[in-house]
Order: C-alpha cells, then structure tokens, then sequence
C-alpha cells in the first residue's frame, strides 16, 4: 500500500507539470493587454517599462520557469515562515526566516500577491460550500439506505424522482427561485451573502445562519441528488449478497444486517465518491457564489478572468488541479485500505 | 421436464418421440434484439415520458418559427412588459393576452418565440457538442482498447484531461478564443462553434473509459477470433463486429452528454461569457431576466423550467435506456 502510494505520489508530478504547461500554454494565447487600462497619457515606452516590469517580456518559457520557481519555491517558503512565526500550531519552534523579500506571484489587478487574495478568500468558500457538501451528505445518505432497503416502494420511487430532479435542475436556476421565494414573496432570507458579517452572539449568529440557509440549501441539493443515488446503488448490489443471507440465517436483528453488514460495506465506494468530490469544495461553486454575491474563490476566479489577471487565473486554475490530482490519489488509497480486496500491489 | 409415459410397442415409442419432435403450440416470430429493448424500455414510464418530452421539444423548436410565426428580434416599445396570459386567471386588469401567450420583455419581443428560438440554440448546441464528445470519445476508447501499443499512451492522456479543472478552462478558454472566432464567424457563429467545440473536447472522458472497457473484453471473445482468421482487417472488424457491439454503452453516455451540454452551455450564458446579448438562449433568457425577476418571475422560470424539464427527460430516457440495453435487467 505504501509503495502504492509513493509511486502515485511520484507519478503526480509530471502529471501537474503538464497540466501547469497546459494551463500556461492558453494563457500565453490570451489576447488581452495588462496595459489596457494605464492611461493613454502614459507614453509607449513606459508602458513597455512597465509591460518588462511584469516579466512579459520575456521569452515563454523564461515566464513558465520563473512561476514554476515562484509557485513551488517561494510561496512554500513564505508558508512555512508564517507556520513557524505567529501560527498556533508551530508557533513554537525557532523562527525561520527563509523568506527574504523575493518576488512573489503578484495580481495584475491589486499588485498585491495572489495567494495573500486566495488565503483571504478561502475562509467565505469553506464555510458556505463546505458546509454544504457537509449537509448534503447527512441527508443523502439515510435516503439512500432506505430506499434501497425499501426497493421499488414509494419511498424509493419519490427518492429517485427527487434525486432526478436534484441532477437537473442546474444553481442558476434553483438559486434565483429560491431568493424569488424566500427573499422577494416571504422576506425570510437575505438575497445577499454578506461576507463582513462578524458572529459575536446570539443574534449576530441567527442572521449568519439566516443567510447561509439558501447557498447551502442550493449547493447540498446537487451534492444530494449525488450521494444519495451512489448510496441506493451500492447498497442494493450488497443487499442480494450472500453474506446477507448467512447473517440474517443466524438470527442477528435487522438493523444490525443492514446498519452494520451491509451499511459497512456500502460505504466503500461511497466514501470514495465523497472524496473525489472533494476539489469542489475548495474549488468554490462558481455559479452558486456568483447567485448569492459570495467573495469567495469561484467568484475570485471570475472577476480574474474578466479582468484578465492572468497570474491570478494560472494560480488558482492550478491550485484546482493540485486538489483534484490530490483527492483522485486520496480516493484510491481509502479504497484499497477499505477494502481488504483490493490489493494494488 | 415432464414424465415420460412408458410406451407400449415400439412403434409407439417412435410416433412419442416424433411427437417430442413436433411443436405442440404454432411457432411464433423470431424476436429481434431490438424488440426486446423496446419492450423493456417501455416498461420504465419515466423514461418513455422523458423520451416523447424530448421528442416533443425537439420538434416544437423545430417547427416552432412556423406555428408561431412572430419575429424573436422584433421591437414593439408600445406592448412591452406584456405578463403571461394564464395571469389574466386572478388579475383581470393585467396587460395580457393571447396575442403574445407567454407575455412580452422590457422591449416588446414576444417571449414565446424568443423561447422557441432560444430553445433551438440551446438543442443544437446540446445535440452537436453530445456528438463530438461522442465521436471523440468512442474513437479514442476505440483505439486504445483495440490496439495495445497505442492504450498505455491513449489512458494516460484519458487521465491527464480528467484531472483537469474543467469549468474554470472551459471559461478561460471562451474568454480568450472569442475575439479570433467571431471575427473570422461572425459574433453567433463564432460564439456557436467555440461553445459546441469546447463542451465536446471536455467531456468525452467517460465515454472513452467505458467504450475501451467492453472493447478490451470484447476483443477475447471468439467470435472476433473467428474473423480474424478468416482474414478481416482491423477496421472491418473494428466496424462489423466491435462498434455494434458497444453500441449500448455509449447510448446511454449520448443521454449523460446531452444533459451536461444543455446544463453546461447555460451555466456559461448564465454567467455572461456565452452568446452575444441580444441573442436568444435559454441560459440567456434567464440570466437577463434575473435582473427583474421581482416584477417579472415568469421570465425566470420559464426558461428555467425548459432547461430543467429538458434535462430531467434526458436524465430518465438514459435511466431507461440503462436498463434496456442490459441484458442481464432484460426480462426481469
């Protein structure tokens, strides 16, 4: 299983080179100007200054190498830097400073370094999508198993038609109607996420709540519709098996047959598909984020693009499949230590 | 098996074992493969409703611009702001009628027509950008599960592409490949080709997956073994024997396909980098009427519930045709 692992490891990393070359290789074809918005006073050859100020004008690959050694050697510097500093959990040890004041990414937009951006952002994202993905995996799940103990009954016709519409109905159609619904009719919810608001007590913390109902609601629906349908699946091939029959010949409880023998063994595929499912978390929902005007990542990465902050852009796209390489490794480890049959060996 | 009765001479146990031979009921029709499909599918309701709602969407934005013959673009300042007629049922006062049924926008553009344009976009775009994804993924699947020296490289590229963040590139693409597109195709040309061609490129993972698997266990069984003795090439055998073979797999991914492009190409309308404004399409209509979705909510939920209704048809047409298509389900 280690070397397993370790091997997957080292395969990662040409596979997020090219995929990094990928995401460059777009960009460098991206017509827009950095410069478009200096004012037309400013004469050309400052403007050329200030286009070689941002490193453009160099050759690509000189561009790629120098992000290369900006995204996996500086900014991992100044993270550990900032852990052995002021962070709670290594504040302890001796301060290193490995950082002395080299070029960091930097946002064309701001000036300011992406990830300072993406570190500010992160916090608004992993509550609202992660709590989401949260609360849509405590109601997919015991839909799942109950329809799937209960096949064909009404349960399960009414859960399969409510998943369907889960998979169909696309955020930008489901988030408007409910701020049409609960905002615009009712006046129960805010329309707006407002990211300023500070939890100090019990009120402060009904109008946090009051306002994470609809992203929330919206997001775990999809994730719902989801997990719930991988749940029935898993647990109807499971229901048929024989060591079914051989537990309930021996006289256990159903509840223990079906929350523990087959429950357990459902799960399996299950909390794989949770953790593929994972990036998107971090990942931001763009269009949820976009409905309810949460500043988080996905919305990050929009304003990003219609700016033309390609720095930005190349960042975060990255970071995406860091996540997303990392949660496919992630999967297959958990499936093969669930799983006893499973050897990759 | 029935008990045999003792026969009493020899010659009577021959006229037994002739009317053993014999069929004591008419013979009936070869059943075709395809028959037994049908049979199945039509079992499932969901999906034999999700089949005639797509048929019947599909035609009506079709044939819609000749039953409803009123100009999508035209401008009518005098009649805008039209509400659905079904609000005439509790306001009798609402400006409302059944010359524009589904009520008119801020500009006077009847909506219904504007859904049967827009809706003709949206299918096109779903239909076409399900057919590359299609091609390109049965090819790729093709290929790697048929010949070994290209499946080690094929798989690996399979791969690549899956881990790649998908909805940002698909917007960073349409961001940066607009400009050069619409100038060469026109502004909806331009737009069409990209929005089609990147939905394709992005999502024929799958399908490559699954149609490599069943080549892969196809390719052992004898049958082909029988055709490549008899001398067939690689592609005939690949045409004649492999690819009708897999033709369920990727039934059911066409269905998937089909459902993300309609979702997917209104997703990037909805968020402003799809076709140009005054160009209708589903997504388009609804994220412009979001601005005014207090006063006008049909504006929203018409085209929402078109989308929505289209993609959950898709959804259960693919659900029945899973289980029509398995053979081991079949007849159960």
């Amino acid at each position: 299983m280690l070397t397993f692992t370790f091997r997957r490891l080292i395969l990662s990393i040409p596979t997020l080179l090219f995929i990094s070359l990928v995401i460059f290789g777009l960009l460098q074809l991206a017509p827009g100007d950095p410069m478009a918005q200096v004012p037309l006073t400013v004469p050309p050859e400052v403007k050329q200054k200030m286009r070689e100020a941002l490193g453009l004008g160099a050759p690509w690959y000189v561009q790629y190498y120098k992000w290369l050694i900006q995204f996996f050697w500086i900014e991992p510097k100044i993270l550990i830097d900032y852990l052995t500093n002021s962070s709670l959990l290594l504040g302890w040890l001796p301060d290193t400073s490995f950082y002395n004041g080299e070029l960091r990414v930097i946002s064309w937009q701001t000036r300011s370094p992406v990830m300072d951006i993406v570190i500010q952002r992160m916090p608004q994202t992993l509550w609202v999508v992660g709590l989401s993905y949260i609360v849509g995996i405590v109601i997919a799940i015991p839909i799942g198993i109950y329809s799937a103990y209960r096949h064909y009954s009404v349960f399960d016709q009414a859960g399969t038609f409510i998943t369907m519409v889960g998979f169909s109905i696309p955020p930008f159609f489901t988030g408007p109607l409910l701020i049409v619904i609960f905002s615009v009719y009712l006046g129960w919810l805010p329309s707006i996420y407002d990211t300023t608001h500070v939890v100090t007590d019990w009120a402060s913390f009904k109008v946090q709540f009051y306002q994470m109902i609809m992203p929330v609601m919206v997001l775990a629906l999809q994730t719902t519709a989801q997990i719930s349908r991988y749940m029935r699946g898993a647990m109807l091939d499971n229901l048929n098996q024989d060591y079914v029959r051989t537990a309930r010949a021996k006289g256990l409880r159903e509840g223990v047959v079906v929350m523990v023998h087959v429950l357990r063994n459902s799960m399996i595929p299950v909390v794989t598909v949770i953790a593929l499912g994972m990036p998107a978390i971090f990942g931001g929902a763009i269009i949820t984020e976009n409905v309810f005007k949460v500043n988080g990542i996905g919305q990050l990465l929009l304003t990003a693009l219609f700016a033309n902050d390609l720095p930005m852009v190349m960042t975060l796209t990255f970071i995406f499949a860091i996540l997303i390489v990392l949660f496919n490794l992630i999967a297959d480890v958990l499936y093969g230590l669930l799983d006893p049959r499973i050897r990759y060996d | 098996m029935t008990e045999q009765a003792v026969p009493a001479s020899p010659i009577e146990a021959d006229i037994e074992i002739f009317g053993a031979l014999t069929d004591k009921e008419p013979q009936k029709p070869p059943r075709s493969q395809w028959k037994d499909v049908w049979d199945q599918f039509r079992k499932h309701k969901g999906a034999v409703f999700g089949g005639g709602f797509l048929m019947f969407i599909t035609l009506g934005v079709i044939l819609g611009p000749w039953l409803w013959d009123a100009d999508p673009k035209a401008l009518d300042i005098r009649n805008k702001d039209w509400r659905p007629v079904y609000t005439l049922l509790w306001n009798a006062d609402a400006k409302a009628g059944w010359i524009h049924p589904f009520g008119t926008d801020q500009l006077g553009r009847d909506i219904l027509a504007q859904m049967i344009a827009g809706g003709r976009v949206s299918m096109a775009v779903g239909w076409l950008a399900m057919g590359l994804a299609l091609l390109i993924g049965t090819a790729i699947g093709v290929l790697s599960g048929y010949f070994k020296r290209l499946d080690f490289l094929m798989m690996r590229f399979t791969d690549l592409v899956l881990s790649l963040p998908i909805l940002p590139l698909t917007l960073l693409a349409v961001t940066l490949f607009r400009q050069p597109l619409n100038s060469r195709f026109g502004p909806e040309g331009g737009m069409f080709i990209l929005i089609v061609g990147i939905i394709g490129l992005t999502s024929w993972m799958q399908t490559a997956r699954i149609v490599r698997g069943d080549i892969l266990a196809l390719k052992e069984r004898e049958f082909i073994l029988a055709a490549r003795s008899i001398g067939t090439t690689s592609g005939k055998i690949i045409r004649r024997h492999l690819l009708p073979n897999v033709i369920s797999p990727i039934m059911v991914s066409a269905t998937l396909g089909l459902a993300t492009a309609i979702i997917t190409e209104s997703a990037l309308s909805f968020l402003g980098v799809g076709f140009p404004s005054d160009f209708p399409t589903w997504g388009k209509l609804l994220a412009d009427a979001v601005q005014r979705m207090q006063d006008f909510p049909e504006r929203v939920l018409l085209p929402g519930i078109a989308i929505s209704l289209t993609v959950l048809s898709v959804n259960y047409l693919g659900d029945g045709l899973r289980d029509a298509l398995d053979p081991r389900i079949r007849g159960r």
